[in-house]
């Protein structure tokens, strides 16, 4: 059995959470005072995932930049290299909002779509 | 002269959400000036995600929530001035402006409303001591620098003051791979929501360290670093916790100021605590006509807030062109004490009022397990428990028109936190 | 080979450059920074002394007096801000009134015009914020406010249409006597001149210990300021001193000639001879000593704070002329305040002083006359219309707090020694000098600095050397394209 603490985001209460885990399993959550709590713990001791936002570059646009996220949440541990990935491409413009500028961010299935338009220059 | 029924100074959210709303009740001609070169403001710049879930339920990233009001502002076909700076605003409601194609230009309003925003302390406010080298930026600035023009303002970075912007450029510096030694705030409690300390700080394992202050800055020409100090209950660096950190950039999170240098000279009167216009409940300053809305008012943390509050603003100057708005009505006073800071709005007229009235304020401190109370007069009409409350995040309460309709001799009315 | 070389380009420096450009004669100012004016001259009280406070029978009395007079003329002449709004140094105790009617008397003996002692009430009533206490204080009309980048800068430019040529970013390391000459070591090769002016502010000590066995002595003695927002800058309106007792010397509360609210300065000697960092300490006692003469001041609206250098010589005097063994070597040292105030006449002593021993005839080209940057907000609405149409940029505010237009900014980097740094933008338009110490413009203003001067982002500087303001971009392999796409 082994235990993990987290703080819950769910409110500004910011509960102090505490899972106790066995190989692997969530045996209990402690410490939450409403379900949302619960809920924030198990997935994050599971399966801790995160929307990324960054920027990517764009090609003779009216901005040097666009700025993306990944559709969905991806797994925390792939946050470093999506970022990796966003460093070197860039796009030509014009970009509109919604454009998916790239299918599957390292390997996590997961799209990065612009969050602006940006015309061309 | 150009005339014009409502004018808006300033294009961001709350700019933009006051004109849709204004549209949508009735006025036809309504002009928006905005000094950039885009509308949206702020938003622009703050890429990350978490805005809109209470406007739209779901999670959007600051760009996509100010293109929804963007949107919905051309499909208005709401007339604006991009580049467009105000330059002052008489009393009279004469707004004169410039920009580089019409030069300095003056447009008579029916009535004005007073969206600017914020900008953030400097360092020279807090006084801190030291050099005076490059690599000191305001949390805002940076933020610019990476995001909209894609420059990092440097490699090691310490950051004072744990505003959201802070914390939200500690993860961002550190995903663009600088490294962001620690956060320090002088309060013994984080300034920022908590969602942001999460997945802002404990993501990427960067320290806060409460109750710490910057003490001396180095570095004549570039920034070489900074002495972190731990403070006492009254904010005193303690000598001998002083803490070398070799830095090359510090980020300055210290706090928001209404910018509301347009509305001191058009003779709005502000509040000393918020820094922003004394308004009533239809957020009408002491000038008849003259509306404020978004973080020109009072320092907002939740945009969907800044998007409320400018709608009432919106609906209520075009309640004021339109001879809706009922003027001359009783002004009943809105006393923040014990605990809380101020309150928006300051005022209230019964008779103006909706059935509900939101009225927000901030606390003092880190509360828990207290008692929000609202008294008319000497009767509390309400007294609510709140598990917790910070000063980093905005409260609310909900007063009731039939209840203050009840009370024909109302004074006072009084917001406070108690213990029981 | 120069006829002169100047080392320093404070405004000591220039105002000397300036006098010395009316003649035929080679000048070159050598300075160690990126702009003029980036010593003692950009961190001071900014005001002109009336010059009853000097030792009677000095040079810095003399020069001081001479100085303010000629002020008036001078800044018309090379169009910077200079206004005369009078001093009043206060008496706090009825047994120091003696002390006050011995500074009168000083004054009235250096040449000072128009003194008068005050009664309290008297004093009070030109001056409603002052201590109710105060028993009496000396009044001075012809104290003065003045810009002092805008001075320098002025005398500089005026300078180099002039023909002296400015040399920056090198830094004097050595210099020898020559035979009739000296060669002057620096960080950026040797320089010959025939004559060489040393103004070298907090290091002009160094540089005449290298020519003469007579050595002199400076101490870097700190002053620490509180520069308060516009919306202070009333509360006084004249410059405020205390007058000097056993309670100490007090510090000057003062109205800056843009409309701020100047407190300041403490008075520490240091070793450090670019120690120009505030200490909580100093800015403490700024805070308190003020609070002696002027009450209510509202440190709330604090902007900012800096400190500056003064060049303190062992004897408090400036030391100007020919050391005995060092001929054609010609200081300019210990210019420490009234510096500011003495710099025009210092300039006249000293280029007179060549002019005699180097037989100079005056130049007929001389252009005596300059424009500052124009500043829009004095013009009409109809002259400004008239302005942006001819030239957009001045419709475009770059800086909001002061309220400075693109078009004033392109002008202070495309205008003779135009600015190359963003402080050098700072001091010549006040972009970035405002409540938000350039938290909104310094993007705007280093986008144009590398536009204008084809210079990377990564180059512009906040005030030369390696004072970058950005390290790199965030995307390492910017402008590749995407394969994807």
């Amino acid at each position: 059995m082994e235990q993990k603490e987290l703080i819950c985001i769910g409110c500004p209460m910011g509960c102090a959470l505490t899972i106790t885990m066995d190989g692997g399993q969530i045996v209990e959550v402690s410490g939450n005072t409403c379900p949302k709590g619960k809920a924030y713990g198990e997935k994050e001791v599971t399966n801790p995932s995160r929307t990324i936002t960054s920027t990517v570059r764009v090609l003779g646009g009216e901005s040097p930049l666009v700025p993306v996220k990944t559709r969905t949440e991806i797994p925390k541990d792939k946050i470093f290299a999506c970022m990796e990935v966003l460093h070197g491409i860039a796009v030509r413009a014009p970009v509109a909002a919604g454009d998916v500028l790239l299918e599957d961010v390292a390997g996590t299935g997961v799209p990065v779509v612009a969050t602006r338009g940006v015309g061309k220059k | 002269m150009k005339s014009c029924d409502i004018v808006i100074a300033g294009g961001g959210p709350a700019g933009l959400a006051a004109a849709i709303a204004a549209r949508k009740a009735g006025v036809e001609s309504i002009l928006i000036l905005e000094r950039d070169r885009e509308a949206g403001g702020i938003l622009n710049q703050c890429i990350h995600n978490g805005f809109g879930l209470h406007t739209f339920r779901e999670e959007l990233t600051g760009p996509e929530y100010a293109g929804r009001y963007i949107e919905m502002a051309r499909a208005l076909q709401i007339e604006w001035m991009p580049d467009t700076m105000v330059m002052e605003i008489s009393r009279d409601k004469v707004i004169t402006a410039m920009n580089r194609r019409e030069g300095i230009f003056r447009i008579q309003a029916k009535a004005v409303i007073l969206a600017m925003g914020c900008r953030e302390r400097a360092r020279g406010a807090l006084n801190i001591p030291g050099y005076r080298p490059a690599g000191i930026f305001s949390a805002g600035t940076a933020q610019r620098l990476v995001n909209m023009e894609g420059y990092m303002p440097g490699r090691e970075v310490v950051i004072l003051g744990s505003g959201d912007i802070g914390l939200i450029m500690a993860r961002r510096m550190t995903l663009e791979g600088a490294k962001v030694k620690a956060v320090a705030e002088l309060m013994p409690y984080c300034g920022g929501l908590k969602r942001n300390i999460v997945q802002c700080l404990e993501d990427y394992d960067i320290p806060l360290k409460l109750s710490h202050t910057v003490v001396d800055i180095r570095g004549k020409e570039r920034l070489e670093g900074v002495t972190l100090a731990q403070v006492d209950d009254d904010g005193r660096p303690i000598p001998g916790t002083e803490e070398d950190y070799p830095c090359d950039t510090l980020l300055l999170s210290v706090g928001l100021i209404p910018e509301n240098e347009l509305s001191q000279g058009m003779g709005v009167v502000l509040d000393g605590v918020t820094g922003g216009p004394v308004v009533d409940e239809s957020l009408e300053t002491n000038i008849p006509g003259v509306f404020a809305c978004g973080n020109v008012l009072h320092v907002h943390d939740l945009v969907d807030y800044v998007s409320e509050e400018a709608a009432r603003a919106g609906v209520n100057a075009a309640g004021y062109v339109t001879g809706r708005l009922a003027q001359n009505g009783r002004k009943i006073p809105v006393t923040a004490m014990e605990g809380v800071r101020y309150t928006v709005p300051q005022f209230i007229c019964p008779d103006r009022m909706e059935a509900d009235l939101t009225v927000r304020f901030r606390v003092a401190g880190v509360y828990r397990d207290r008692f929000v109370s609202v008294y008319l007069d000497g009767e509390r009409v309400l007294h609510q428990k709140k598990r917790v409350m910070a000063p980093g995040e905005m409260e609310e309460v909900i007063l009731h028109k039939s209840s203050l309709l009840a009370c024909p001799d109302l004074q006072c009315i009084t917001i406070k936190t108690e213990k029981e | 080979m120069y006829d002169v070389c100047i080392i320093g380009a404070g405004v000591t420096g220039c105002a000397i450059a300036r006098e010395l450009s009316r003649y035929q004669v080679d000048v070159c100012v050598v300075e160690k920074c990126e702009d003029v004016c980036c010593g003692t001259s950009k961190a001071n009280s900014a005001i002109i002394h009336a010059g009853y406070d000097a030792p009677e029978g000095s040079l810095m009395a003399r020069l001081n007096v001479r100085g303010n007079e000629m002020m008036d003329g001078l800044s018309q002449e090379l169009d910077f801000p200079f206004r005369r709004n009078g001093s009043l140094t206060v008496c706090l105790q009825e047994e120091d009134m003696p002390a006050l009617q011995a500074l009168y008397e000083r004054g009235r003996n250096n040449g000072v015009k128009g003194l008068r002692i005050l009664s309290g009430e008297e004093a009070l009533a030109l001056e409603p914020h002052l201590q109710e206490g105060v028993t009496g204080a000396l009044y001075a009309p012809s104290g003065g406010i003045v810009c002092p980048f805008l001075m320098t800068i002025a005398l500089a430019e005026n300078a180099c249409v002039n023909g002296v040529e400015f040399r920056f970013q090198t830094k004097v390391l050595h210099i020898q006597n020559a035979d009739g000459y000296y060669r002057l070591e620096t960080d950026q090769g040797v320089l010959e001149s025939r004559y060489v002016v040393n103004a070298a502010g907090v290091y002009s000590d160094l540089l005449h210990n290298m020519v003469s066995s007579h050595p002199i002595h400076i101490t870097p003695r700190k002053g620490e300021y509180l520069l308060l927002d516009h919306s202070a800058g009333r509360h006084v309106s004249h410059t405020v001193f205390m007058l000097p007792t056993r309670l100490g010397k007090g510090v000057l509360v003062a109205p800056t000639i843009h409309g701020n609210l100047i407190v300041g300065p403490t008075a520490l000697d240091t070793e450090d001879r670019e120690g120009t960092n505030t200490t909580a300490e100093g800015l403490r006692e700024v805070a308190a000593k003020a609070a002696l003469t002027v009450r209510d001041i509202p440190l709330r609206q604090v902007i900012t704070s800096f400190s500056g250098l003064r060049a303190h010589e062992d004897g408090h005097e400036f030391i100007i002329g020919e050391p005995e063994d060092a001929p054609q070597f010609i200081d300019a040292a210990g210019i420490e305040s009234p510096g500011l105030s003495s710099a025009p006449a210092i300039g006249e002593m000293v280029a007179e002083m060549l002019g005699e021993k180097m037989g100079l005839k005056p130049k007929e080209q001389f252009m005596g006359r300059r424009k500052g940057i124009l500043n829009p907000s004095v013009l009409s609405m109809e002259a400004r219309n008239r302005l942006i149409r001819e030239n957009p940029a001045y419709g475009t505010i770059i800086c909001r707090c002061e309220s400075v237009t693109e078009g004033e900014i392109l002008d202070a980097i495309h205008r003779p020694l135009g600015a190359v740094s963003l402080d050098g933008v700072k001091r010549r338009t006040r972009a970035g000098m405002g409540r938000c110490q350039s938290g909104f413009c310094a993007p705007r203003v280093m986008e144009l600095l590398s536009r204008e001067l084809a210079v990377p982002m990564e180059e512009v500087t906040k005030s030369g050397g390696v004072s970058r303001m950005v390290t790199g971009t965030t995307k390492k392999n910017a402008g590749r394209e995407n394969g994807d796409l």
